[in-house]
């Protein structure tokens, strides 16, 4: 089943087009790979998924339904999180209430304080930073503020979730360790798509890779096929 | 320690809100009428810098429309207890003057908190000077009256009031803060984009906390202008209570349920002491005090408690790191 897809869609700044009648299309329980040389839209697509910008022209779809040209937060609950490029953690509060933010306010609004809180609990626990739970979000090192991203997104009870270079500025030991988040989360039968520089990263645990190139898709497919595509090649390497 | 510190924090924290409560209720009956006026000045700035603090300091938006909501609350005064009969009872005005106020803010939130920085400021200020203009040709030139009068109250009720809306503000702010509510205005004021993206209805936030603040200010300007008596627009919707609570705010310290508190305690007083005690160089103490307290206080007044206490038993600091 698609679980997301998208038509034509389009973003212009200016007169550059930055996204370009890009079609897609994600299923249910699959882990796909955007990639793409630095400016080639991944995050601007993003970013029109989750509805921080709004395509013009194009459609998306999740499970079917249309969700352009909805507030951020409807998404959300709609059952899309996100993670940012430059990671965005509630500096100041300690790292449990980062967490409980996701659970109150997420896919099930109405949740009482006290399963909240053991919610929240329990999924420091599963990104492993149960011993920091009291910190102040900002003075956690960048790879524990990654995952406490991830924890604060897995909190709203997304059915697909968006990681926007989990990996990069990690230490080859912290990607490892994403690389184990990112199947964990996986197996708890949430879809994933993720923006990676990390090859390594991306071609372990994706079922499907994307690639963009000023704003165009040029190749879909398999990690396989996508590491021996001539255009993919092309693009990375010059000819 | 840990343990003594929280229960005997239990006992104190209530205790010390229960003499200050008793202090203030039967303040008329101990103090002297100057008394009385200068605790009403000084609840009144307190009003406007914990209601703009409770907006502002979690937001991180730079409201500057405290005096438009302020000058509300007045002209609501001045319509409805003019000093020919008062319309209705003083009371039922000053929730009034409240409610007014925040419409006023639901709509110009919901038009303006879009704006960041220092485009929502402007605006906000903006807003202050267009009412006061606008009321001001309306008053000169189509209904030609001016100045009004607003009828006589006495002193010990216009401060019991002024007191029970101070009260009542403690007790939101601290409900508030308390709340789920308040948790997403403080992921609001850290970083807006992730807590929209986290499920939080930002604009939704923004634009009840807005309200719930001009609620007040619009309150205490409603009682104020019973003090003031004579109002016309320049009186009503002067720009310096914009600034103040923000200076007062800062002073005290924002990052404290207390700090606005503190701050506009202290800052009323002084400035009502030094202009009746020095009234040549008032502003020119005023002015040094603030530099100074801006300079060397970063957090604030109440920045510098914890600051003093660590200074104070620093060996019992450091075992309290050796546990953690």
């Amino acid at each position: 089943m698609r679980i997301l897809e998208g038509e034509g869609v389009t973003k212009y700044f200016g007169g550059l087009a930055a996204v370009s009648d890009v079609d897609f299309h994600v299923d249910q329980g699959e882990v796909v790979g955007l990639i793409g040389p630095n400016g080639a839209g991944k995050t601007t697509l993003f970013n029109l998924i989750s509805a921080a910008l709004v395509p013009k022209p194009g459609v998306i779809r999740f499970k079917g339904e249309k969700i352009t040209g909805l507030k951020p937060y409807k998404i959300c609950r709609m059952g899309v999180a996100r993670t940012f490029q430059s990671v965005k953690v509630f500096g100041n509060m300690p790292v449990l209430q980062n967490v409980l933010l996701g659970s109150l306010f997420g896919m099930s609004p109405g949740m009482s304080s006290a399963d909240a809180a053991r919610e929240a609990t329990e999924l420091l626990e599963f990104v492993g930073l149960s011993a920091v739970r009291a910190t102040p979000a900002k003075d956690l090192t960048l790879a524990n503020q990654k995952r406490l991203e991830v924890a604060g997104a897995l909190a709203t009870k997304p059915e697909l979730l968006m990681l926007d270079e989990l990996m990069a500025g990690l230490t080859p030991t912290e990607v490892a360790q994403g690389m184990e988040l990112v199947t964990r989360i996986r197996d708890k039968g949430i879809t994933i798509v993720m923006i990676e520089h990390v090859m390594k990263a991306i071609m372990s645990v994706c079922d499907r890779i994307i690639v963009l190139h000023h704003g165009e898709k040029i190749a879909e497919g398999t990690p396989k096929e996508i590491t021996t595509s001539k255009t993919v090649i092309e693009v990375y390497l010059g000819e | 320690m840990n343990i003594t510190t929280f229960t005997s924090k239990k006992f104190w924290v209530p205790g010390l809100l229960l003499v200050i409560l008793v202090a203030l209720v039967t303040l008329p009956i101990y103090g002297s009428l100057y008394n009385v006026i200068l605790a009403t000045s000084i609840l009144m700035y307190i009003i406007l810098a914990v209601s703009w603090a409770l907006f502002s300091g979690s937001t991180g938006y730079m409201s500057l429309a405290t005096a438009a909501f302020f000058g509300v609350g007045i002209y609501a005064s001045a319509l409805l207890l003019p000093a020919t009969g008062q319309v209705l009872p003083l009371l039922v005005v000053v929730v009034l003057g409240g409610l007014v106020s925040s419409i006023v803010a639901l709509g110009v939130g919901a038009l303006t908190l879009r704006l960041r920085g220092i485009y929502f400021a402007i605006f906000t200020f903006g807003l202050v000077v267009l009412i006061l203009e606008l009321l001001n040709w309306w008053e000169h030139t189509v209904i030609h009256i001016r100045g009004r009068f607003v009828m006589l109250v006495d002193n010990d009720v216009i401060f019991y009031v002024m007191l029970a809306i101070f009260i009542l503000l403690m007790l939101t702010t601290y409900f508030i803060k308390r709340s789920k509510f308040g948790l997403a205005l403080q992921s609001i004021g850290e970083n807006e984009e992730a807590a929209a993206h986290r499920g939080i209805n930002v604009t939704l936030v923004k634009v009840i906390t807005f309200a719930i603040s001009a609620f007040f200010m619009g309150a205490a300007g409603t009682v104020w202008a019973t003090k003031l008596t004579y109002i016309d627009p320049y009186v009503a919707f002067n720009p310096l209570f914009s600034f103040m609570p923000v200076l007062m705010a800062i002073f005290g310290g924002m990052g404290l349920i207390y700090g606005p508190v503190i701050g506009a305690g202290i800052f009323a007083y002084l400035q009502e002491t030094l202009q009746t005690e020095f009234p040549e160089v008032y502003m020119l103490i005023f002015g040094i005090v603030l530099v100074a307290a801006i300079l060397y206080l970063p957090n604030g007044l109440v920045g510098l408690i914890p600051r003093l206490i660590r200074r104070w038993r620093k060996g019992g600091l450091k075992q309290q790191h050796a546990d953690t």
